[in-house]
């Protein structure tokens, strides 16, 4: 049995997130690419003109060469389950994995199926027909994330199962409550729409580059009109679901919420931090040392944003791990949750009560059966924390998750008044040199700003793998660290390789223009 | 409908897709033949478009294939890809390295050349191949490992699935038998390759090379199946003793499944013939460009009876061989009865899926490549 290496869970870690963000170096830009692509068709198709297929086929282009690479990532992220967290892929498979295949067959067949069509298709068959497939495409590229973020949500907040003690193992109990799972809906509705910040970005910075080289004048300004409006959507509609996000943290995971905004001592009517600069002396959570060398409010704002309530008390870390305190619902109802020490004390207990129901089985003592398993299924819902043997293991890494909640709000904020801008300014940016080179630079930054939310999302979720079900350290596969450590160097090489040729092709078929198409 | 039902129509299912992978690595099977059928440039050019309007298709069927086994089989999907590490994940490899190599091979600005993604593929077409193969030859010759549930309570080592060889699945490679099927699988898919040119493509050379290249492959084929046919069907097999659950080995056991389940054994046959039949009109006819269908519907059959061989009828089909009650079977593997019943009603939408899929292919199809579309096409790889 032996010991496991701790750092197989370092290395695992940094393995997943390695290729879980090249991955998402594709992903934002098909689920919006595809709509703008498909809108432009659809403008084709009801006026005939030329000039809109051209358009079309010309985003299409830069639209094959970036999908490919997300398929290169996700199949790698889908086998990485099994491969290097093989606890995982075991404990809680049995509602995990029925996204993942159901993903498969609804979505993955239909994109990857009329993808052909719609790159090959164009001769080959009626204008409707290829009309369809493009609108097909980008829709099976969003219900794919509709069953990843299902499962990714499921993660951060497991619902719709018990923890079955004979099989050792999470069991779904009711499949609608995991698919419309609040977080679910809300994880949907803000990535899918986050992306089309990404997408508009990239129209818009292309375009900018054009007309900075004054050359493809009409294009540009249409690329550039159908993106604003879209960016300007994917803005209001993302500031909305980021609300409704924070919302469901605030509930379901107040630990990720506390390190979102470095708080450590909660209050009621507490205020949101607009800017901060954390103090870096700060180790520990209960020691003594003011956790902000500088920081901007907002009075009562987080108050308001987590419980939508503008006195209601928001736990910080300390509070969380050390104190017990009220919570104030919507409705001004006030409950008392349980205290970290008495959920580390289920931990033990349900740990505990399956060591020896399983014992008993095996004695076929039927009434210490019966006697453990109504003490695991009163504690299990807490098994994780029977893994934990220091509070301190149960903070997330608190200046990561801060920066990148800041850095994803202000710049949501950035590109809200960008796009506007941009409405107000239309055929007048031609001139605004200053405008266009902020056009070029917005498409690395909605990049980092997808990225980091992403960051807030599963940074803040440590250590927790399922929360407060397993911990990342227990849902490891127990794999040779040398192994691992290749193949991830194997993954980044391929994957620098992969980067450097996508930027070469990418960056050609933008000097070539849309002129070139035929 | 109970959960035994269940369990047995995802092993159905889960074996279809495996058995439709086989059948579209044609892809695979046709990357290797590159430089043996296409001469030329342009050659070459028809091939890789031929292919290319499918690869993805495959690609989708071994991702659905995997996303199937982790739903239905957890216990599967966690033991074999965490213990057997480095045969899946280089099998991953050449999967990830094919992805962008068709989209981005002829593009300009593609600063590695056209060479490289070339290379990217033969690497994908033999390496996905032989490995596939010998990964799904340990279904049939078992492996090292152990799965003990009570460790999920040992803090110190909670992981509940265990490998017990320190090559973690490269082992697998030193057993004759996984060699035999991967190679098996290896020279199907070329000859499947060959009869998906001759069916897609319309020019003499190509044909004639296509149809020679069938032959070769198939002999080739033959040596390395029958080989492992004869010895997996007559040689010790992994069953279950129905009451208890404990696994043991019996002689001719996969032979005595295909008797003792007679429909799984006859199609077994069938798809044999169809086999042969399929590689017969590709090598000797001179104008039937059908061979495919029928080859492809005989790799279906074949593959789809040999694994519903070894999932059904009290057999074990991931076993072990360092301890035989760890053995996975389809009743101690499986998710629960829910799960089960929740994807099944899922998978009534497959039905639907394959009818888009025939029909997009019809209509893309309907002329087949040849060199003056590849002239005039403005879109192509
Ligand atoms: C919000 C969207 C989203 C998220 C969070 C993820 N993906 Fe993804 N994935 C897509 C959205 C997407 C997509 C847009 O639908 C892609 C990109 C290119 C494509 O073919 O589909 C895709 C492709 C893609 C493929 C290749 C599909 C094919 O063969 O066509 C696989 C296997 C995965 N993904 C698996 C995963 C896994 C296991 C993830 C989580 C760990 C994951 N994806 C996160
Ligand atoms: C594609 C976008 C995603 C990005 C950029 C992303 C990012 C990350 C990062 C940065 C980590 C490491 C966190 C840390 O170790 O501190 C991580 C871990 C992880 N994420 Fe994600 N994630 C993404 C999507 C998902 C999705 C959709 C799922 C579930 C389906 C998921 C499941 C996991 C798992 C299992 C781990 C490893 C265990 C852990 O460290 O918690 N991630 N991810
Ligand atoms: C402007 C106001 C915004 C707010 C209030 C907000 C809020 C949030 C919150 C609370 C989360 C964490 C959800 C969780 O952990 O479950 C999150 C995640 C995320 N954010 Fe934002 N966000 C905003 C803007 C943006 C922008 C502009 C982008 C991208 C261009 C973006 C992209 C993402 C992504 C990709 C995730 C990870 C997926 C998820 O967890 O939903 N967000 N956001």
């Amino acid at each position: 049995m032996g010991t496991l290496d701790l750092s197989i869970i370092d290395w695992s870690r940094a393995q997943f997130a390695v290729t879980a963000l090249y991955h998402w170096l594709s992903v934002p830009l098909t689920l919006s690419l595809g709509f703008i692509m498909a809108v432009m068709e659809t403008l084709y198709y009801r006026t005939g003109n030329e000039e809109w297929k051209r358009m079309t086929k010309f985003w299409m282009h830069l639209f094959a060469a970036n999908f490919v690479l997300g398929i290169a990532g996700g199949i790698i992220l889908e086998f990485q389950f099994g491969t290097n967290w093989s606890n995982y892929s075991w404990l809680v498979g049995d509602i995990f994995g029925a996204p993942l295949a159901i993903e498969g067959i609804m979505a993955f067949f239909l994109e990857s199926t009329f993808f052909v069509v719609m790159i090959f298709g164009w001769n080959k068959t009626s204008k409707g027909f290829h009309l369809v497939s493009t609108w097909l495409t980008w829709f099976g590229a969003t219900l794919s994330a509709l069953w990843i973020l299902v499962a990714n949500a499921w993660m951060q907040y497991p619902t719709g199962t018990f923890f079955n003690i004979d099989t050792v193992r999470n069991e779904m109990t009711s499949f609608s409550a995991v698919l419309f799972s609040p977080v679910a809906m809300s994880k949907f509705f803000h990535t899918v729409t986050s992306s089309w910040i990404v997408g508009a970005a990239f129209v818009i910075g292309v375009s900018s580059w054009y007309l900075l080289k004054k050359r493809n004048i009409e294009f540009s300004h249409k690329s550039i009109l159908i993106a604003s409006v879209f960016g300007l959507a994917g803005i209001l509609l993302t500031i909305f679901t980021g609300d409704s996000s924070a919302y469901q943290v605030a509930q379901k995971q107040p630990m990720k919420l506390a390190a979102m905004e470095g708080l450590y001592h909660g209050k009621n009517g507490t205020s949101l931090i607009a800017f901060g600069v954390l103090n870096p002396e700060k180790k520990v959570y209960n020691d003594s040392i003011p956790p902000f060398l500088f920081k901007m409010t907002i009075p009562d704002g987080l108050s308001w944003l987590a419980y939508h309530h503008l006195h209601a008390f928001v736990p910080g870390v300390q509070d969380l791990l050390d104190g017990s305190y009220l919570l104030t619902m919507a409705n001004g109802e006030q409950i008392k949750p349980l205290t970290t020490d008495e959920k580390l004390t289920f931990g033990r207990m349900s740990h505990q009560a399956m060591i020896d129901y399983r014992l008993a089985k095996k004695d076929k003592n039927d009434s210490l059966m019966s006697v453990n398993r109504a003490i695991f299924d009163a504690t299990s819902p807490y098994f994780g924390y029977g893994y934990v043997t220091s509070k301190a293991q149960l903070v997330p890494n608190v200046p990561l998750t801060f920066y990148a909640f800041h850095f994803m709000v202000i710049f949501g904020g950035f590109f809200l008044l960008f796009f506007v801008l941009l409405l107000y300014l239309r055929r007048k940016i031609q001139n605004m040199k200053w405008l266009l080179w902020v056009g070029i630079f917005s498409i690395p930054l909605a990049y980092l700003t997808s990225f980091s939310g992403w960051i807030v999302a599963e940074v803040g979720r440590q250590p927790w793998a399922i929360q407060d079900l397993l911990p990342t350290f227990a849902a490891v596969s127990n794999v040779p660290v040398s192994s691992i450590k290749t193949t991830l160097t194997i993954f980044v090489l391929i994957y620098t390789i992969f980067f450097i040729a996508i930027i070469g092709v990418m960056t050609r078929e933008i000097r070539k223009g849309p002129e070139s198409i035929k | 409908m109970d959960y035994a039902f269940f369990q047995a129509y995802w092993w159905f299912l889960v074996s279809l897709l495996g058995a439709l992978l086989v059948f579209l690595f044609f892809v695979q099977g046709g990357q290797t033949l590159l430089y043996t059928i296409g001469k030329t440039e342009q050659e070459r050019t028809m091939l890789v478009n031929s292919l290319g309007r499918k690869w993805d298709l495959t690609f989708t069927t071994l991702v659905t294939f995997g996303g199937a086994a982790f739903a239905s089989f957890p216990l599967f999907y966690a033991t074999s890809f965490g213990g057997a590490y480095w045969p899946w994940m280089l099998l991953l490899v050449c999967f990830v390295l094919q992805a962008v190599s068709y989209e981005w091979r002829t593009k300009a600005g593609n600063v590695f050349g056209h060479k490289t993604f070339e290379a990217f593929l033969l690497i994908n077409g033999f390496g996905g191949l032989i490995l596939f193969g010998i990964a799904v030859g340990t279904f049939f010759t078992g492996s090292n490992f152990t799965v003990n549930k009570d460790d999920l309570t040992q803090l110190a080592m909670p992981v509940i699935s265990t490998w017990h060889t320190p090559w973690h699945g490269l082992e697998a490679v030193l057993n004759v038998r996984n060699l035999l099927l991967g190679f098996s699988i290896f020279f199907l898919a070329r000859v499947l390759g060959s009869l998906y040119f001759i069916n897609n493509i319309a020019d003499d050379m190509i044909v004639k090379r296509s149809r020679k290249q069938v032959l070769r492959d198939a002999i080739a084929f033959l040596v390395m199946f029958l080989p492992f046919l004869v010895w997996t069907l007559f040689s010790q097999g992994f069953a279950v003793q129905p009451d208890t659950g404990a696994v043991f080995l019996e002689k001719g056991k996969y032979f005595f499944n295909f008797i003792q389940m007679p429909l799984v054994g006859l199609f077994f046959l069938v798809g044999v013939v169809s086999l042969l039949y399929g590689i017969f009109l590709g090598a000797f006819s001179k104008t039937s460009t059908k061979g495919i269908w029928f080859a492809g519907i005989g790799a279906v059959l074949s593959v789809l009876t040999l694994l519903l061989n070894i999932g059904y009828n009290n057999t074990s089909f991931y076993p072990s061989i360092y301890d035989l009650q760890s053995s996975l079977t389809i009743f101690n593997s499986s998710s629960s009865f829910f799960t089960l019943k929740v994807m099944s009603v899922v998978s009534l939408l497959i039905p639907f899926v394959l009818g888009y899929i025939i029909y997009v292919w019809r209509v893309m199809d309907k002329k087949q490549i040849d060199k003056a579309e590849m002239d005039e096409e403005s879109v192509k790889y």
